[in-house]
């Protein structure tokens, strides 16, 4: 017992101290998990939220979007009189386009309802019908004139607002004065719909067409064709622009104070505002150079302008994350400095650059502000066919049918939403698969 | 300062002399009151060296002492450091090498290097081999830059395991591999002098053993520098030592010599343990 007692002393005398500093890490302990698990339950629920808004966002926009994706038909059969279309029996062009293919539409729709027979309720009935009908039948006839004469079934679109009917976005019950159909015509279009003569099909104008004041002829592939020429120049102008100012000032310039006034002005030049930009370019490209208005190359230049920081500022860092010892190895091999840089530096840094890029040329695919300054928003018609024809952008486009009081705009807004993101979508996927090729080669 | 100064020439005079009596092995590089600065510091002070032909030259001392800066300004690899002068003259078959005519690319090609960390390109072994004939147009056929390729793997010591894989990425290779990969790499251009830094400090001992084997095998057709930092391995593979201190050259000997009985004692401190 007196030999223990020492023995026992020694440990608790020192244990004391031992179990002492035990008990605060195993309290502080407890506290140090706790925080832990609150953080991470903070995490979870920002990302939470942010799903969530993003799922909130999509669900309305898509929502909304689905409607303008099919458009209501009427299937009439016409008899195409050569008195009405081609009364000379010529069968020029000129004749054929400038015929008055209204008369025939009009003869046949107009049989449908003997009953009517004011004038004022035929401009009614005939309003039911799309303007854009008698486009189609004069397509039709000019493209086979054999035609003339025969009797055919044509589908045609309905007006917007009879779409919107059809759609359920017009109340019927509500008082009459507060909606665009009158009572008549929808009493005429259920009589329609009774023959079997209505008919919802897929919206293919709306891929297909340019913009118009009819909602129901409205299309966004002129905005998208002009997108992507502008989105083509931006590209073919900032990217090697900024590779070779990037790799320039990481791998040439020496380090003095041109090289670092210039890298302050880049980094500035990251945070002008777009619309600056847009000045500038009408300065610039248009008053100066005397470039036409309205165009995807006057947007694409300007674009590139405003995207080229964020492209130099990726690539810097990229090139500068390639590690020293690859070209340590370049050089002592006796690789010149642009030896190295081609064949070593510049694959590696790559995959860094084309991220970039996507960041930079994502942000110019949804830049408007700019590209008011430079006529863009104009009203365009006619799909461009190159970056010198005058065309529009998806967002301004989405900006312009925003603005547009037609109830059918409203979900070809939402559409046209879609449209851009899956251009977005596109993009961010051809420079996954871009970096994969990059990566792969190595 | 200037006592050590005074210390380095005689001595490395006094190393140059056997060379000049038995006359069998040229001196390939020549360093005559080299000075090295990194912006106002200087890291190098006076050194005098001579490095004979197919030799080992080991360059051994304590960390910072300046030994990797004197081996960096041998192919002028100190000059993609923008801050970096290097004063002096450094002569390679007696031409200066800092001189205005001569091609940093050219003088590379003659003057190879293994670096530290072995730094395979991320391409393939093949390709890794073939850069070096490639960018200097040693050869215009395929089956030629084959030859070369498999040459060189063959002197690194490194054909038989990889020959099957040659189409496989040099970085897949283990460390020690890879640095004979990088070996091999240098030796493709047929340089005529090879400087290795520290080219074992990130291998295991087998290794290390292997890279030591194969340095003596390569002293046949090259001249070689290495920089070390294990005195065992200068020991082992070269034949003359040379003792960097504070920047400054302190003695140059051959390598028995210097490792049984050095003349500075600093050399002799060093070399037992008590600093560095």
């Amino acid at each position: 017992m007196t030999d223990a007692a020492p023995i026992m002393n020694g440990p608790t005398g020192g244990g004391l101290t031992t179990r002492n500093s035990n008990d605060a890490v195993s309290k502080g302990l407890k506290r140090r998990y706790a925080a832990e698990r609150r953080f991470k339950a903070y995490g979870i629920l920002a990302i939470a939220f942010a799903m969530g808004m993003l799922g909130l966002l999509f669900t309305t926009i898509v929502s909304k979007a689905i409607p303008a994706f099919t458009q209501t038909m009427i299937n009439l059969e016409i008899t195409l009189y050569p008195q009405d279309i081609d009364p000379e029996g010529t069968r020029e062009r000129q004749a054929l386009s400038s015929a008055n293919y209204r008369n025939v539409i009009r003869q046949a729709y107009y049989d449908l309802f003997p009953d009517v027979t004011s004038r004022r309720d035929r401009r009614e009935l005939f309003d039911m019908i799309s303007p854009g009908a008698v486009y189609e039948i004069r397509d039709m006839v000019m493209a086979n004139p054999n035609l003339i004469g025969e009797r055919v079934t044509v589908q045609m679109p309905m007006s917007d607002d009879i779409d919107q009917l059809n759609k359920g976005q017009i109340r019927k019950d509500s008082p009459e004065t507060e909606r665009r159909v009158k009572d008549k015509q929808i009493a005429w279009f259920e009589r329609l719909e009774n023959r079997g003569l209505i008919e919802t099909v897929f919206n293919t104008t709306f891929f297909t067409a340019g913009d118009s004041r009819e909602p129901e002829l409205a299309g966004i592939f002129g905005a998208a064709m002009g997108s992507l020429f502008t989105m083509l120049v931006t590209l073919l102008v900032s990217f090697p622009l900024a590779v070779a100012s990037a790799i320039y000032l990481e791998e040439f310039a020496p380090v003095n104070k041109w090289t670092q006034t210039i890298e302050v002005n880049i980094n500035n030049l990251a945070a002008v505002p777009s619309i600056v930009f847009g000045l500038l370019g009408l300065a610039v490209f248009i008053n100066f150079f005397g470039m036409p208005r309205s165009a995807p190359v006057v947007g694409g230049l300007v674009l590139a302008l405003m995207t080229l920081p964020t492209i130099i500022i990726a690539a810097r860092s990229a090139l500068k994350s390639v590690p020293p010892s690859i070209r340590e190895a370049a050089y002592g091999l006796g690789a010149s400095p642009l030896q190295v840089v081609t064949h070593h530096v510049l694959p590696l840094a790559m995959p860094g650059i084309l991220t970039g890029t996507i960041i930079g040329m994502a942000q110019a695919l949804g830049e408007t502000a700019p590209l008011l300054m430079i006529g863009m928003v104009a009203f365009i018609v006619d799909v461009p066919h190159g970056a010198l024809d005058p065309a529009t952008v998806l967002p301004v486009q989405i900006y312009l049918w925003a603005d547009s009081p037609e109830r059918a705009f409203v979900e070809r807004t939402s559409a046209a939403i879609c449209v851009l993101l899956a251009f977005l979508v596109i993009m961010n996927v051809g420079a996954v698969f871009l970096r994969k090729r990059f990566e792969r080669k190595w | 300062m200037t006592p050590d100064m005074n210390q380095s020439i005689p001595q490395d005079t006094a190393g140059d002399a056997p060379v000049t009596q038995s006359q069998t092995d040229a001196v390939k590089l020549k360093a005559r009151n080299v000075k090295v600065f990194y912006g106002e510091k200087q890291a190098l002070f006076d050194v005098n060296l001579d490095i004979k032909a197919n030799e080992v030259t080991s360059l051994i001392g304590p960390s910072g002492c300046g030994k990797s800066t004197f081996l960096r300004s041998l192919n002028r690899m100190n000059d993609t450091i923008d801050i970096c002068r290097v004063e002096g003259e450094i002569s390679l078959d007696g031409q200066d090498i800092y001189d205005k005519t001569i091609d940093v690319v050219h003088l590379r090609a003659r003057v190879g290097m293994v670096f530290q960390k072995p730094n395979p390109f991320p391409k393939s072994i093949f390709d890794n081999v073939a850069y070096g004939p490639r960018i200097h147009g040693l050869t215009n056929s395929n089956s030629e830059l084959e030859g070369i390729v498999q040459t060189a793997l063959e002197k690194a010591g490194l054909w038989n395991e990889v020959k099957d894989r040659l189409d496989q990425p040099g970085t897949g290779l283990s460390g020690g591999q890879q640095q004979r990969l990088c070996i091999a790499r240098a030796v493709a251009v047929s340089p005529e002098v090879i400087l290795m830094d520290e080219p074992c400090s990130a291998l295991d001992p087998i290794a290390t053993a292997k890279i030591e084997e194969l340095i003596d095998e390569l002293r046949e057709n090259f001249t070689i520098v290495i920089v070390t930092h294990s005195m065992q391995q200068a020991a082992r593979v070269s034949q003359r030592t040379a003792f960097f201190h504070l920047g400054y050259l302190v003695e140059v000997d051959d390598t028995e010599k210097m490792f049984t009985n050095p003349t500075d004692e600093r050399t002799q401190g060093y070399i037992t343990g008590r600093f560095g």
